[in-house]
């Protein structure tokens, strides 16, 4: 697939700090692509300086193969992490107002029923929840019908289930073959939606590919969790590394059978034993040695 | 590109309408003030004597007439007779004196003045020197005649000033004008719509407050309402200019309203809102005239007050329409769409 965003040698800095070092990368047409990275990584001056909301120090934001100019604006949808919208305003004015930016795009019928905002039109968009809010700006990015959506840590705020509700939205987008780059912190949700992930960290990509091509490339081991209280073993005496995970014992081992049959000889009580596979936050943990979501 | 602009247009407009609070102190203040300065003011005029003296280029304190140094009557130089004689005419001054040729000594009094007959008869029990003695006539103006247009004035001051710095300062320490940066929309769509909407607003709120004090309190109009009208749109133009400029680049409320605060105080006392400079010290006036303010109600009193036309307010209108072009290019030059 031909990339239809690139970025190269991408460097931003602010006095005393480098944002973005140097970074490059392309997003393919009709891909998700996930930038992830904890606070502070870099992720959201990356994005705003390929949305041309940010210039860069240095480097450049190709677009279909020419560097981005009127038309870019034109073409894209941009939910920001947090936007405030203008008071006494409906989502229907709000909606149209948007609208009203572009030579084309969906209606507002189009728009309401797509981000299931039909209930609240005429409702004052101060009025709505958070997920109805996030909805809302969802459609907003969405008003010019745009080839590329840019979406800065859409769920952010949002309960469990409003978070799934929106991420069924997303998926709905993605069935429309438009191209989506999203930034999270939510490990979770990058891995449901996205195609490929570049992980950041002091504004470098330390990691770049489909989310289950690099677990596979890092990791050869899954995880057996067991309470702590359920442990009473000296962890010497078992012979197996353990971590320490807060109210839980973790064992990291890529022969499950070998490590159950030491836990039962050792007359380990296995009633609460969970056994999960490597996550992209054991990846960041892997790569930095630090959480997340630090 | 006037798609855009008219949106913003709207949407900014419906803000404005359907913020109570706000539209109701917009139109209530100012009738506020006009009604109670003519229950206070009504009963009569101010007790201190004006006299007016056209005395060439001597100081009043070196000339040796002993009316001048009559107590409690404020004594100062004029150079234009003309201008002098109309206030006169409308009780605004109780008398102009010419003693630019001591050898024929003048005054003049509006006849139908009280103060101007009380003047007339210390003047004449203070010297055998013989007066020629001139009378004018008009209709007294009144102290609130006078004032409606300095409150009317003040509050569009504070509603363009405030109305447009605040409210950008607003949009973008809260991410809205980010937003918005991120459409097609340019910044020169954006502020023409901003300029468009307080102008289209304030001039509606100001003419039902105009109406509305003229059915309460009945004030004096000279001159052109069309005239007038073209004084408070330029007047209103330069001030939200001014308040665009202020907040161009800033991105914190409490600095803006320091700002905007900044402007509008002085103005408030020095462009004769409350009281007239006449008789203050040059300086005074000479700083007084670069406001805005000053310019639009000397303007508008010369209309509503002595009929003025437009060959004598011409000067007015054109520096506002000056320092409205120079406050909106320096303003879209230097406007920012989002925090650094």
């Amino acid at each position: 697939m031909p990339a239809i965003l690139e970025v190269r040698d991408l460097v931003k800095r602010y006095p005393g700090v480098t944002a973005v070092d140097g970074i490059h990368f392309a997003v393919e047409a009709g891909e998700c692509f996930g930038l992830l990275g904890p606070n502070g990584a870099g992720k959201t001056t990356t994005v705003e300086i390929m949305e041309g909301i940010t210039p860069p120090t240095s480097g450049e934001v190709i677009y279909r193969g020419k560097p981005v100019d009127a038309r870019f604006r034109q073409e894209v949808g941009i939910q920001f992490q947090s936007t405030a919208l203008q008071d006494f305003i409906t989502v229907r004015e709000t909606l149209e107002l948007f609208r009203s930016f572009y030579s084309r795009g969906l209606s507002v019928d189009e728009l309401s029923r797509l981000c299931t905002l039909q209930e609240y039109l005429d409702r004052d968009a101060r009025k709505l929840s958070g997920g109805q809010r996030q909805r809302l700006l969802l459609a907003l990015a969405l008003v010019n019908d745009p080839e590329v959506l840019f979406l800065d840590e859409p769920t952010t705020g949002l309960d469990p289930q409003a978070r799934r509700n929106f991420w069924e939205l997303i998926r709905d987008i993605k069935a429309r073959n438009k191209t989506v780059i999203l930034t999270t912190h939510y490990m979770e949700e990058a891995f449901l939606l996205c195609d490929r992930i570049a992980i950041m960290d002091h504004g470098r990509i330390i990691a770049e590919g489909p989310p289950a091509s690099l677990l596979a490339k890092h990791f050869h081991d899954v995880i057996l969790q067991l309470p702590k209280a359920d442990f009473t073993l000296d962890p010497a005496d078992l012979g197996i590394p353990l971590l320490d995970a807060g109210e839980y014992v973790e064992i990291s081992t890529a022969d499950v059978d070998t490590a159950l049959q030491k836990l039962m000889a050792k007359r380990v009580s296995l009633a609460r034993l969970q056994i999960r596979a490597r996550t992209l936050e054991d990846l960041f943990l892997e790569l930095t040695g630090k959480e997340l979501r630090a | 590109m006037i798609r855009r602009y008219l949106a913003v247009l709207k949407t900014r407009n419906l803000e404005f309408l359907r913020d109570r609070a706000a539209l109701g102190w917009n139109v209530a203040l100012p009738v506020f003030i006009v009604v109670g300065m003519w229950l206070i003011f009504s009963g009569g005029q101010k007790p201190l004597f004006k006299v007016a003296v056209l005395n060439g280029v001597t100081a009043i304190a070196s000339i040796d007439v002993a009316f001048l140094k009559t107590r409690y009557v404020d004594f100062y130089p004029v150079d234009d007779e003309a201008a002098t004689e109309s206030k006169v005419a409308h009780n605004q001054i109780d008398m102009l004196m010419d003693l630019r040729d001591p050898k024929s000594p003048r005054y003049w009094v509006n006849e139908t003045s009280p103060k101007g007959y009380i003047l007339e008869k210390i003047l004449a029990g203070e010297t055998d020197t013989h007066y020629a003695r001139a009378t004018v006539s008009g209709r007294a103006i009144n102290y609130v005649d006078w004032l409606v247009p300095g409150v009317l004035g003040m509050n569009m001051m504070f509603s363009c000033l405030f109305g447009v710095g605040y409210v950008i300062v607003r949009y973008r320490k809260s991410g809205f004008l980010k937003r918005l940066n991120a459409t097609p929309l340019k910044a020169f769509e954006f502020i023409a719509a901003q300029v468009s909407s307080r102008l289209l607003l304030i001039m509606s709120v100001t003419t039902l407050v105009f109406i509305g004090t003229y059915w309460l309190v009945g004030f004096y109009m000279a001159g052109s309402y069309l005239l007038l009208l073209l004084t408070a749109v330029l007047g209103a133009v330069c001030m939200i200019s001014l308040g665009l400029l202020v907040a161009a680049r800033v991105a914190s409320e409490e600095f803006a309203g320091g700002l905007l605060n900044l402007a509008s105080w002085p103005m408030m006392f020095l462009s004769g809102v409350w009281f007239s400079l006449e008789g203050s010290p040059m300086w005074i006036q000479d700083v007084a005239k670069v406001f805005p303010l000053t310019q639009m109600l000397d303007a508008a009193r010369k209309v509503m007050l002595d009929g003025a036309g437009l060959a004598a307010i011409w000067p007015q209108l054109l520096s506002m329409a000056c320092m409205s072009a120079l406050f909106l290019a320096l303003g879209s030059f230097g406007f920012k769409w989002k925090n650094e």
